[in-house]
């Protein structure tokens, strides 16, 4: 666990928490009741089965999906409390998802500058410098002004982690960022992320890869059925898992 | 040796007719564009209960024949004494009826629009209205486009039926010279020839537009 180092200042606490959150789709229970807390600066992977819940808690923290109980706090600030101004709220929430979902008729430079542009009203220079600089740090300087279909699907998705960047998030969230690329493409947006968690930025990272997963994280949640089964450091919960269903998952990907 | 009695008099009367048809089509694609999308866009995202009136109303259009439609709006206009002419009523029934069929482009285009790329640009703290602007519309303009155009070349061609309400256009002008002249043959090639100038250029920026737009997608 990062120590108290984090977190509050003056203007409040800076973190994400997660208490007793519980989210269905109809009749489906997805959240069964997960409690969270994300310290700022801190790298928390999410790890668990296909439908444990782990993206849809990610939707639900930047209030792209409504939950049924308990509560979201990010800065203080209640996600999916009446009067929460979520665009507001998301400008400091970045996410990334598994489809990186370009804006396909914009080019590379275009994509990263709309946001920046129409949300934080900058500049059209403004805009374009923040843009050069993300796309830079990501390894995309040379295709500024590449429609994204010339793009692999790695370049297209560090592309789409520097959109999420633009904005100069609090807080960045993967949704299982690499499962969708070739095997060969894993290895460019993995650095880019192992990149952003040397730089200090906090993310919860849902992810498949557990290798990397241990690597980069300072903590690591399972879910397993809409609930976190275990939680704590990676050499404890990957390295020495000790409840049955987070031993049969790990045997079973690695 | 090929002879006719046409002479450049008659030629220019065609040539008015076909202005008069120009005219009927830019009203009438300008106005059903405008409804069209302003239709579409509710059909695509308006709840039902206005949504459902919307579509019976956009149905009636598309499902009676345009001639009638017609007839009928013109004979309204005289039984209500409404101070419009013929060349009004042809515009506003037919800029309806295109209406009808460009809202359901619309509606496709913005539907054609993948939900988890607005998901994308929320998540960006865009609003409802700016992701609508600035991802949805230019998304679905490039896929109603092509629709679009086809619909444009219909209407003009569709334009021909105001004949009924007697107004002069190019087929009404060349039946005139039919009549008169008795050479059908000649004078309906001329005005088929008049009609694919006109659909010709809207084709072929259509089919431009398409091109460079598929080369970044």
């Amino acid at each position: 666990m990062h120590g108290s180092g984090h977190g509050s200042k003056s203007g409040g606490v800076k973190m994400i928490e997660l208490k007793d959150v519980r989210k269905s789709f109809g009749s489906l229970e997805v959240l069964k009741g997960v409690s969270l807390t994300v310290q700022k600066g801190e790298v928390l992977s999410v790890i668990g089965g296909s439908g444990s819940g782990k993206s849809t808690m990610l939707m639900c923290i930047n209030g792209l999906e409504p939950i049924q109980g308990g509560q979201i706090l990010v800065d203080g600030i209640d996600v999916h409390a009446r009067g929460t101004d979520l665009n507001k709220l998301r400008q400091k929430i970045g996410i990334v998802f598994q489809q990186w979902n370009a804006f396909p008729h914009l080019t590379v430079l275009e994509n990263v500058m709309l946001a920046p542009r129409k949300v934080l009203g900058k500049s059209k220079r403004e805009a374009e410098e923040i843009a050069v600089k993300q796309l830079t740090h990501v390894g995309l300087g040379e295709k500024l002004k590449v429609y994204p279909s010339k793009l692999s699907g790695g370049q297209q998705q560090r592309m789409a982690i520097a959109r999420a960047l633009a904005m100069s998030p609090d807080y960045m969230l993967f949704d299982e960022v690499t499962s969708a690329l070739d095997p060969q493409l894993v290895g460019e947006v993995l650095d880019t992320l192992k990149m952003l968690s040397e730089e200090g930025m906090t993310m919860i990272l849902v992810t498949h890869e557990i290798r990397f997963a241990r690597d980069v994280s300072d903590r690591v949640a399972f879910f397993h059925k809409g609930l976190i089964h275990e939680i704590g450091a990676p050499e404890q919960v990957i390295g020495n898992p000790q409840k049955p269903e987070t031993i049969d998952f790990l045997k079973s990907v690695l | 040796m090929f002879e006719t009695s046409l002479t450049w008099n008659d030629v220019l009367f065609l040539l008015q007719g076909a202005g008069t048809t120009l005219t009927i089509t830019f009203w009438a694609v300008l106005g059903g564009t405008i409804l069209g999308m302003l239709f579409g866009l509710a059909r695509a995202t308006a709840p039902w209960w206005l949504n459902a009136p919307i579509g019976f109303v956009l149905d009636i259009l598309r499902s009676v024949p345009l001639l009638i439609q017609f007839v009928l709006a013109n004979s309204f206009k005289s039984i209500l004494k409404l101070n419009v002419t013929a060349f009004t009523v042809g515009c506003v029934v037919l800029a309806l009826y295109t209406a009808a069929y460009c809202a359901e482009i619309v509606r496709g285009g913005i539907l054609a629009v993948p939900p988890t790329t607005r998901r994308a640009a929320r998540s960006l703290g865009m609003t409802y209205t700016q992701d609508l602007t600035n991802i949805v519309f230019p998304i679905a303009l490039r896929v109603a486009l092509p629709s679009w155009i086809g619909l444009t070349l219909g209407v003009m061609k569709d334009t021909a039926l105001v004949l009924w309400i007697g107004i002069v256009e190019l087929l009404r002008s060349s039946q005139i010279l039919v009549t008169r002249l008795q050479e059908p043959l000649f004078i309906l090639s001329i005005a088929g020839l008049i009609y694919f100038l006109m659909s010709f250029p809207i084709a072929r920026l259509g089919a431009r537009l398409e091109k460079r737009w598929r080369e970044n997608d």
